[in-house]
């Protein structure tokens, strides 16, 4: 439980994620492959999830689009490879707005005695896309660079009122 | 926030001494003499330092008589910090609807 991990190292065209579920691997599948379950928990709350299709099979697609209340939507798309299981699901991702801007992403579940560790790694085409997923143009030192921001922003929450 | 102007707060934010010069300006203003001691660098390459960081709008200069004094300027930082936060604000909220959904599901209520 508690928060996700994630590492973007600098250089790298990697995003890793961790997150601790309390529960068996089994039931993290179908939530992750059901899309009358994916539908109830992928992304922001405020943002209504419609799933177009999810095909989960090897060579199945899948599209689906967060949509905001004033009706933008944000739609993502992509294939799976290989037959996706609780040992690995492969697929590639691809938002509706930058075609050609692929990434290939692999998620693991590992399970110990009734909880079950989720690691995704994202790989992207180039350093310059993994940064843009990020929504960040930062080059290097992203890693730390998030850490010393927290600490940053901490010590100046009282500054920031009169700032700019 | 302009890309371009992001951009350049992350250029200015992926340097050591930078971030650090930040951290001091948290305190207060300061003169270029005083942000040179702690980085154990030359003045002039403080002086470098603090020109990417105006350029990224994190600093405004001004001038005392002859000193010219380094102030803070937090705003950028605190918008580059809310885009950053974005992809993992993403995946934090997803999994903590995911926790909900597991929980109900192993009661067998949905």
């Amino acid at each position: 439980m508690g928060k996700s991990q994630l590492t973007a190292e600098p250089g790298s065209h990697q995003i890793l994620i961790t997150r601790e579920f309390k529960a068996p691997r089994h039931l993290l599948f179908r939530a992750w492959t059901d899309p009358q379950l994916l539908k109830q928990w992928l992304g922001p709350r405020r943002l209504k999830m419609i799933i177009d299709k999810y095909d989960v099979r090897h060579g199945g697609s899948y599209r689906y689009v967060h949509r905001e209340a004033d009706g933008t939507e944000y739609g993502f798309h992509g294939v799976f490879h290989g037959n996706p299981s609780p040992d690995g699901i492969v697929q590639t991702f691809e938002f509706d707005g930058a075609p050609g801007q692929v990434s290939l992403d692999t998620l693991r579940m590992e399970e110990h005695d009734g909880t079950t560790i989720v690691r995704i790694n994202s790989v992207h085409q180039t350093v310059e896309a993994r940064d843009a997923a990020l929504a960040s143009g930062m080059a290097d030192g992203l890693e730390e660079g998030f850490q010393r921001l927290e600490e940053l922003i901490a010590a100046m929450a009282p500054v920031g009122a009169a700032g700019a | 926030m302009k890309q371009n102007q992001l951009d350049a707060v992350f250029r200015a934010l992926s340097d050591p001494i930078r971030r650090g010069i930040l951290a001091r300006l948290t305190q207060g203003e300061a003169k270029v003499v005083d942000l040179t001691a702690p980085f154990g660098v030359s003045q002039p390459a403080i002086s470098r330092h603090l020109k990417v960081l105006e350029r990224a709008g994190l600093v405004r200069r001004t001038r005392r008589r002859t000193a010219r004094l380094s102030h803070l300027q937090a705003n950028p930082l605190r918008e580059a910090t809310q885009r950053l936060a974005s992809y993992r604000d993403y995946w934090d909220e997803s999994f903590d609807r995911l926790d909900s959904l597991i929980a109900d599901l192993q009661k067998g209520t949905s």
